[in-house]
């Protein structure tokens, strides 16, 4: 590109912009309408031609979705949830890929690549199954059955994830913390955790929106309506009442609220996690 | 999962052994501390996952039943053989072939357009990468109702953009009652949840394309697709192949855009492989020819992922 001149690469930046403005107009443009008709009282959902800024704008949506649907308990069942299997899944993790990857042990392989198998085995295929363990084991209908079940799901990516960064950890800090008489615990406290923190990060945030969004595993095992998150609450909401846009759409955004916070504090994490786990295969 | 997983690498990298201390007493207590730090996690991952899948080729032999107490009769393959002659479940399976032939090229094709125009240095560029993955981190139950609302038949929003926007049709569209139209308002959905996922991997892999390669090409008089097609794409092989193969396997996992857009409708029409299985224990009760679908489609998505793998490597080593 030697013979470009800034002129030249100044149009070429603009073309792409355009480009790529455009193709983000799009894909966002549903969000947009969305919120636009949770705005709207329910009359105007269908109108034709669509109204784009809703006339008159309404809040009655978001009132009733969060008084008298119910929405504000089960967002407060979703937030339970997720803030406990992030916390649950993140430690375990960060516990086991550190014995993976600081350890030799006997079997210290196969046990890794038992655990992988987790990450291979589509997690819809095998509801069934779980649904009848976790009969057996009595967590079927319960919140903390729930975050039992994401943790035991998601603890595999998370150890995968870590056990990378853990062993990016220079070995001389580890050895010079044995010689002065450092056990594991201590190293892992005071040397491992603190050393990893944007990995730690990049984990959590991953924990967090697994479990805020699940559906297929809540849909299965939870039946008590007073117990519903936020997905099967939305989705039992809009299959009772199939015409109350409005409202669906209200209690949709409530939802997304705290995933878009999640997701512009951690975006960074995401894409460095996401393109951690590409770059290895 | 609600987010896509990175996944698991093709070999083992064993990290290097600690330097051993040699007495065995020290290495004994050293296992035991390992096993410690990794069982919890093993614990709970076994009884969440690998007993589950165990549980699974056990019931697929049996007319399994819920209810306690009830005898479960052992069938041995019968299951099996009776999937093989489901037509349903051929429907569903061709239903989420073509799913999966729509939506992999799409997003491959756009998500390499939107890696390759964010490559470089570009006033508002982190904005436009959180704009094009957004899609990809909201909830699929959220997105799902969204994409009914916007292909409702009366007043639906692409309906109204194709009647009075454009004027391709002259009136409002079925789309979600029929097949093929309420298929291809999946594949919308599916493609634009995935294209930010698709560019952010490639991404990626486009800082390793060797960048003098490129101006040499250019200098050569190589056009901007020709440089692409020659330098680009085979420094982005790993990255293709890892998104294809995820595709592939996501696309015979479509699953809760079934249920919320048309739930299989009309009359089981657009029921794909996974919403069928899943009705099968949960509406019908029957858990164990359920269970031998669900491990039909495990062995299927495993022999998919190996088989694309190990033919793009032969292609490479020609």
């Amino acid at each position: 590109m030697t013979l470009e001149t800034p002129r030249l690469r100044r149009t070429r930046m603009s073309a792409r912009l355009v480009v790529l403005g455009a193709g983000a107009l799009v894909l966002i443009a549903p969000f947009l309408y969305m919120l636009s008709t949770s705005f709207k009282p329910n009359r105007l959902a269908f109108e034709w031609p669509p109204q784009f800024i809703p006339n008159p704008a309404t809040l009655a949506n978001y009132t009733q979705a969060w008084g008298a649907n119910d929405f504000g308990r089960y967002f407060l069942n979703s937030v339970f949830v997720a803030c406990f299997s992030t916390v649950c899944t993140t430690l375990l993790a960060a516990l086991a890929a550190y014995g993976f990857a600081r350890f030799r042990f006997p079997l210290r392989s196969v046990l890794f690549w038992v655990l992988m198998l987790g990450l291979m085995v589509p997690s819809v295929v095998i509801l069934i199954p779980q649904f009848l363990v976790a009969s057996a084991l009595n967590l079927n209908d319960s919140l903390s059955g729930l975050v039992f079940f994401y943790v035991g799901a998601g603890v595999a990516l998370n150890t995968f994830l870590l056990r990378g960064f853990f062993e990016g950890v220079p070995e001389e800090l580890d050895e010079s913390m044995t010689l002065e008489g450092a056990g594991p615990v201590r190293k892992f406290v005071a040397l491992y955790l603190p050393l990893s923190r944007p990995a730690l990060a990049t984990s959590a945030v991953f924990a967090f929106l697994a479990a805020w969004d699940e559906f297929s595993w809540a849909v299965t095992s939870i039946n008590d309506p007073a117990k519903y998150t936020l997905p099967i609450a939305i989705a039992q909401f809009q299959g009772q009442h199939a015409t109350s846009w409005g409202l669906v759409f209200a209690a949709s955004a409530i939802g997304m609220l705290p995933v878009l916070l999640v997701y512009l504090i951690g975006q960074r994490h995401i894409v460095t996690g996401l393109q951690a786990g590409a770059l290895k295969s | 999962m609600a987010v896509q997983a990175p996944v698991v690498p093709r070999r083992a990298s064993a990290g290097e052994p600690p330097p051993g201390r040699s007495t065995r007493r020290v290495r004994a207590g050293h296992s035991l501390a390992a096993y410690l730090l990794i069982a919890p996690a093993f614990v709970i991952f076994t009884v969440v996952m690998l007993v589950p899948i165990g549980k699974a080729a056990q019931v697929s032999l049996y007319e399994w039943s819920p209810f306690p107490g009830v005898e479960q009769t052992f069938l041995g393959a019968g299951n099996y053989t009776r999937a093989l002659s489901d037509p349903l479940f051929g429907k569903a399976l061709l239903n989420a072939t073509v799913y999966m032939l729509v939506t992999v090229p799409a997003q491959i094709l756009l998500g390499l357009v939107v890696a390759l125009l964010l490559e470089s240095r570009l006033p508002g560029r982190t904005l436009l990468r959180v704009l094009y993955y957004l899609p990809v981190v909201t909830s699929w139950v959220v997105v799902s109702l969204l994409f009914r609302y916007l292909f409702a038949t009366d007043g639906g929003l692409v309906n109204w953009v194709l009647v009075d926007g454009v004027h391709v049709a002259g009136q409002p569209v079925g789309w979600l009652d029929s097949r093929w139209t309420g298929i291809l308002a999946m594949c919308a959905l599916g493609i634009w949840k995935g294209i930010g996922w698709t560019a952010i991997i490639l991404l990626a892999g486009l800082t390793n394309v060797p960048r003098e390669l490129h101006e040499s090409a250019a200098t050569d008089g190589a056009g901007y697709l020709r440089r692409v097609w020659h330098v680009t794409l085979p420094a982005l092989r790993g990255q293709l192949l890892f998104v294809t193969v995820l595709l592939v396997i996501g696309g015979f996992q479509v699953f809760i855009q079934v249920l919320l857009m048309t739930n299989g409708g009309p009359a089981g029409d657009t029921e794909m492989p996974l919403t069928y299985l899943y009705k099968q224990a949960f509406s019908y009760l029957d858990f164990g020819y359920g269970s031998a679908l669900a491990v039909i489609m495990t062995v299927l998505v495993l022999v998919l992922s190996v088989g694309q793998t190990v033919i793009a490597n032969r292609r490479a080593a020609r």
